[in-house]
């Protein structure tokens, strides 16, 4: 029977009801949305493998490296493999088609990172293929290119029109790879570059490499930069998780700001929730001091008021739940350019619903005081 | 001479005073009140308003504190309860019809009455059994489905009556039963009381300007100033 009063309770003043619901959607829409955003930040660094490192030049990343590294990067105890590439940095048809793009090694870099998937066809034809290049498929759906098409790029740090042939689409093995990147030969590059500007030639931003084993790979990071020492381009070695984690770490702040944004969002909703629920109180003051009359106690009367709260605000929440998915489906497809994968995790879900169910419980507690405290001969006083 | 040896009283007021304080000021409400009420007895306050009859009301069904003085229901003196004790002793042995019947809005008129067996331990066959009974006896069964906005103000105050004595209780207070009712409707109730009274045994202590209301009761007491006068 309480269970009958507080559900009908909660939607006694419909208009009010709905409106609080529809506040509290929002808010929680808001509050998965900014926290999916905040967790795929860190989602690069999470998912970095242990068993890669990557070189660069210590003064910068925009410093390259000479290619003749590699040999000497290779012959260091415990690397296993070793990848090269450049970030290229070039415009499809205009800033706004922006994309990820790189020159690599194909062969040893598709190896390196197993988790782009290419149909064993695609990737024999990429590699032996010095223009060809390959693209996710979330990339190749969006710009609605097939296999064999010519791609150009306007290049911005290597100047010119380059163009290429899509030899292949990568899907990626998890949910959360990365499916916007777009990925062609070093060679070309170093080819290219070798006839217009020889002085940037045989030049590599960076170098990733595979260590036989993740427990040595500050032992090779350390063996690695020491066998560059006080060469003309020093090597700063770091594991791919550190070497996401300074792009992020770049950022940082304006990711604390957005997760502060996130909370301030509940504790606005909580505030209307919390006069939602006072106003609804105060209306039903003589109510209570009748349930007190007929026997009821204290915990009757805080059961009656959190549950109503309590169920509205987690209605608003399930609501706002249900909003997250279609919204992050519509952020990751329209907005691939910036967000290449925006899925709501289920940690983010259970945020949410702890998050409404906090809005609820909190809103309650003044009316909650005041309903179960309020004297019965002036709780009957307010009535008529 | 009346003859007392038979009665009993299941009321016993002794020396009541009570007072509000409003600000640094204390407005004494009742002064020294001593009555009895006997079993099965119908009695009437009236008074002027803000005599102190709703507040002797209140004191005498265990909602409000007095100041002073004792009051014994049924052997019971609840001037010494505390807080929770009341609310049990109120559940087990208190009905109350208000003036705006102070039923619950969201509840079928089944619902209402049901309301105060939550607090008991009967199982819901029992409960039913109870509220049809009492639905039955303010004969408003064909009724029990509806919400109190689709009642007129007499049935919604039959439903508050059914929901005043579905627990069976030694006595029931009323405060101003008949004051937001028509004539006709105002009638049905008080013959209803009265019937309680005659049929069921009841004690019916009730609050009323009402002239014609305090007419069907046995006792008519009156209050002026928070004084006794008749």
């Amino acid at each position: 029977m309480l269970i009958k009063l507080i559900i009908r309770n909660a939607f006694r003043h419909k208009l009010r009801s709905i409106l609080t619901v529809i506040g509290v959607a929002i808010a929680i829409l808001a509050f998965g949305l900014l926290r999916t955003l905040v967790g795929l930040w860190y989602l690069g660094v999470e998912q970095s493998s242990a068993t890669r490192l990557v070189t660069r030049n210590a003064i910068s990343l925009v410093f390259s490296l000479p290619i003749s590294y590699k040999d000497r990067i290779r012959q260091v105890p415990g690397v296993k493999q070793i990848s090269w590439g450049n970030w290229f940095g070039g415009i499809y048809i205009d800033e706004k088609h922006f994309f990820p793009n790189f020159a690599v090694e194909p062969r040893s870099y598709l190896e390196l990172y197993p988790e782009f998937v290419l149909p064993p066809d695609q990737k024999d034809a990429f590699i032996h293929d010095r223009k060809g290049a390959v693209a996710g498929r979330k990339l190749v759906a969006k710009n609605g290119w097939k296999v064999g098409d010519l791609i150009t790029l306007r290049g911005t740090i290597f100047p010119g029109q380059w163009e290429f042939i899509l030899r292949g689409i990568y899907r990626g093995a998890q949910k959360s790879t990365d499916e916007t990147q777009f990925f062609f030969h070093w060679d070309y590059l170093n080819e290219t570059m070798r006839k217009t500007v020889p002085r940037r030639a045989d030049q590599v931003g960076f170098y990733m490499i595979g260590v036989t084993n993740p427990d040595l790979a500050a032992e090779v990071s350390t063996a690695i930069d020491k066998t560059f020492k006080n060469s003309l381009a020093e090597t700063l070695t770091e594991t791919e998780r550190a070497f996401q984690m300074g792009f992020v770490s770049m950022t940082e702040a304006i990711m604390i700001a957005i997760q502060i944004v996130s909370y301030v969002v509940i504790v606005i909703i909580m505030v209307v929730a919390a006069n939602t629920m006072a106003m609804t109180a105060r209306e039903r003051i003589a109510e209570y001091a009748t349930m007190k009359t007929l026997g009821f106690g204290a915990r009757h009367i805080a059961v009656t008021i959190f549950g109503e709260s309590v169920v509205i605000a987690v209605i608003g929440g399930v609501v706002g739940i249900l909003l997250t998915f279609p919204a992050a489906h519509w952020i990751e497809t329209e907005l691939s350019q910036f967000f290449p994968v925006f899925s709501v995790s289920p940690v983010t879900i259970y945020l949410d619903l702890l998050a409404a169910f906090t809005v609820g419980f909190i809103a309650a507690i003044f009316p909650t005081w005041r309903g179960a405290t309020i004297r019965i001969a002036d709780g009957l006083r307010r009535i008529g | 001479m009346e003859d007392t040896s038979q009665k009993t009283f299941i009321v016993e007021i002794a020396n009541l005073s009570k007072s509000y304080r409003r600000g640094s000021q204390i407005i004494p409400v009742l002064q020294d009140i001593t009555f009895d009420i006997t079993e099965g007895e119908f009695l009437a306050l009236m008074g002027p308003s803000g005599s102190g009859k709703s507040t002797l009301l209140n004191l005498i069904a265990g909602i409000d504190k007095a100041d002073t003085g004792t009051i014994r229901v049924g052997g019971v003196s609840i001037t010494t309860l505390s807080e929770a004790e009341l609310a049990g002793w109120r559940a087990a042995n208190v009905g109350f019809i208000f003036q705006f019947y102070n039923l619950m809005p969201v509840l079928t008129a089944y619902e209402n009455v049901e309301l105060p067996l939550l607090l008991t331990s009967l199982s819901r066959k029992e409960r039913r059994e109870h509220v049809e009974l009492a639905l039955n006896v303010v004969n408003l069964a064909d009724r029990m489905d509806h919400f109190p906005s689709q009642l007129s103000g007499g049935q919604q105050q039959r439903v508050a009556i059914a929901r005043a004595v579905v627990t069976d209780p030694a006595i029931l207070v009323a405060d101003e039963p008949t004051g937001d009712l028509d004539r006709v409707s105002a009638e049905e109730i008080l013959q209803l009381m009265d019937r309680l009274v005659h049929e069921f045994g009841k004690t019916i202590i009730m609050v009323t300007h009402d002239a014609r209301a305090a007419g069907k009761a046995h006792v008519i007491k009156h209050l002026e100033k928070g004084v006794l006068t008749g």
